[in-house]
């Protein structure tokens, strides 16, 4: 038993992954005959989104950060890309991107620049992002938004039916975020500051250009997932994205990435998120009243994370 | 000999003249605020003045939530939905009680509140996981009781109670909520301020370590002030009840946020043990103010949000810039 607790305990993944397939057959107990091609490749397409977001909140957290605007920025982005979608497509995703690119050097210029606590720079800049969109809805009430078909087609199309379009954008990303977390200086750089911060100051590292670029890319990611979001509503509203505030910093939390940074890395974010969106169809199934399911989540979510802390200390 | 006796003498005159400001400028700055407003609007009376103390209150309980936990080195992202839960709690309980019985059921509402903040800090200690994400967490489960106890707009209060602060008693001028926002904020932090539980929050927000080796215990002076900030919460739901008649499960995710900013433009420092009470309710009055003014200049009162976020940031980045002038010396 204790073997096999050291096992898990050195190779964390795999007790998530045991972890996912306890959920996945919590449905299965649910209402037999649930889990089917289908649902997985559902679960998938869902999931995608969040761990796209996700890939961002675990960037700035591996450097002792947090990222509490990616919600008002995936919104931001989704809506602004409906929006101008009838200048073209190119121009619309443009937009849609820049406001991430903005938000991401405010963000990137407060922290790594004037040290201000990423919480309260981001926070302040999320607050300032939803802001603006409402006073743009007001002044767009005229035209008629609407998103544009190849992003319909990726956050809702499934190719022969079964795979996911967001799949492949997620598997680029995610393919991007191993490589780069574990194979290049920039990605070792992440864990050292997060580490270290005085010592990599000290070794001539510039710490700030490197958390410059990476609130950047924690924000255009968010973007990124926002219009995969979009895509798969295909109706744009100023609340898109506000429900996945908390399940990004969760699934990062929860696949065993520290907000004290450091420590973790995004094949726990992963995991982490399908975990997250496999307890959301759990609870749906379940049929449980809304703000019960609400409680439920909060509360799960509670105990995986403490249940890691313990699990790894 | 005496430039150097100098030196040290300047710099601690200007160490004291910016905590001066840090704790007095909101105020000034509010005062000021208030002024600008009777100019671009002449017509501003006590009518004004009413609203804009109902429209404070809430989130000048809010702040004074937020500030006490940030003292003591925490952050709580839950204010909103506690707010939320004693808001939808106290206007269900109150709906068809008399006068008296509302204020027993206030007590128990307060009560209530402690325990939801007590809770955060209890959690925040057991499970070692940071408090960002236990509050931001039991934000998301708070916010699913109040949808439980009422799921849309309803319930009351009886209108002796509502009076309490939404009435005028005094003179026009002075409209009930100052002083129910002066009276309660008061009797949170002032027993807090003068009592050893004070020099906990700020010994535990200032310097953990140090504390702890002086035999302070850090998750219970934590806790202490989650608990604090509960009931100040708990009192901000009540007020909300108050001000607007009515529980609304969603009202309250308003406050997360704006708390936060109140906090920090009231000059409490993120990173704990520094800052007062003066300050985070005068910005409450202040982020209050604004969106009004807006609506007197006719500019759209949604840029209220902006505002808000752009003063939080220009804050915080101030406070950063002076830091890095400093180090360059």
């Amino acid at each position: 038993m204790s073997g096999v607790l050291q096992f898990l305990r050195d190779r964390t993944i795999f007790a998530l992954i045991l972890l996912l397939f306890v959920f996945i057959a919590g449905v299965e107990i649910a209402r037999p005959g649930t889990v089917t091609p289908l649902w997985i490749s559902n679960m998938i397409l869902f999931a995608a989104p969040l761990a796209i977001i996700g890939a961002g909140q675990t960037l700035v957290m591996l450097t002792a950060g947090i990222d509490l605007s990616v919600a008002s920025v995936a919104t931001g982005s989704a809506y602004l890309l409906a929006t101008n979608a009838n200048s073209g497509d190119v121009t619309a995703l443009a937009i849609a991107l820049s406001l991430g690119l903005t938000v991401g050097v405010i963000n990137g210029v407060g922290v790594a620049l004037l040290k201000v606590q990423p919480l309260i720079m981001t926070l302040g800049t999320g607050l300032m992002t939803g802001g603006v969109m409402i006073v743009y809805s007001q002044q767009m009430m005229a035209s008629q938004p609407h998103v544009p078909v190849f992003i319909q087609i990726l956050g809702a199309g499934k190719v022969l039916g079964l795979i996911p379009v967001d799949l492949f954008l997620w598997i680029v990303i995610g393919a991007l975020m191993l490589f780069g977390l574990h194979r290049t200086g920039f990605g070792r750089l992440l864990y050292a500051i997060g580490d270290n911060r005085e010592a990599c100051h000290l070794a001539g590292i510039r710490v700030w250009r490197v958390e410059l670029v990476n609130y950047v890319l924690c924000a255009l990611l968010s973007s990124i997932a926002g219009l995969v979001l979009v895509g798969g509503t295909n109706a744009s509203d100023l609340s898109l994205a506000n429900a996945y505030l908390l399940p990004s910093v969760a699934c990062a939390i929860i696949g065993g990435t520290s907000i004290f940074g450091g420590r973790g890395g995004y094949s726990g974010t992963i995991v982490g998120a399908l975990i997250l969106t496999v307890l959301t169809s759990l609870l749906t199934l379940l049929e449980v009243h809304e703000p019960i399911k609400q409680v439920l989540y909060g509360a799960i979510i509670l105990v995986l994370a403490a249940a890691y802390a313990r699990l790894t200390e | 000999m005496s430039a150097a006796g100098a030196a040290p003498e300047r710099s601690r005159w200007l160490k004291s003249a910016g905590k001066q400001i840090r704790e007095f400028g909101m105020p000034l700055v509010f005062t000021a605020c208030i002024l600008a407003t009777a100019l671009i609007h002449p017509n501003f009376g006590s009518f004004d003045l009413q609203s804009l103390a109902l429209g404070a209150l809430p989130l000048a309980m809010a702040a004074a939530a937020q500030a006490i936990v940030v003292i003591s080195g925490g952050i709580d992202l839950s204010v909103g939905s506690m707010i939320a839960v004693s808001n939808v709690l106290s206007a269900r309980l109150m709906q068809h009680a008399s006068f008296e019985e509302s204020l027993g059921l206030a007590v128990l509402v307060l009560v209530i509140g402690a325990l939801l903040g007590a809770a955060n800090g209890i959690l925040t200690a057991i499970t070692r996981i940071p408090d960002v994400v236990v509050t931001l967490t039991t934000g998301f489960i708070w916010g699913g009781v109040a949808l439980l106890i009422l799921e849309r707009p309803g319930g009351g209060a009886p209108a002796e109670f509502l009076n309490i602060a939404a009435g005028i008693d005094f003179s026009e001028w002075l409209p009930n909520a100052f002083i129910v926002m002066v009276v309660v904020v008061a009797l949170i932090w002032i027993p807090i301020r003068c009592s050893r539980i004070g020099l906990l929050l700020y010994a535990a927000g200032s310097d953990p370590v140090a504390a702890f080796r002086s035999g302070v215990n850090i998750n219970v002076a934590r806790t202490l002030a989650y608990t604090f900030g509960g009931v100040a919460c708990a009192a901000g739901g009540i007020a909300l009840t108050m001000t607007t008649g009515i529980g609304a499960p969603l009202a309250g995710t308003y406050y997360t946020l704006s708390s936060v900013a109140a906090a920090v433009i009231g000059g409490v420092r993120l990173s704990g043990g520094h800052g007062g009470m003066v300050g985070p309710v005068a910005a409450a009055l202040l982020l209050t103010l604004i969106p009004m003014d807006l609506i007197f200049l006719n500019i759209d009162p949604n840029y209220g949000q902006v505002i808000q976020g752009t003063l939080i940031v220009l804050v915080v980045m101030f406070g950063g810039f002076i830091t890095l002038m400093q180090k360059r010396k």
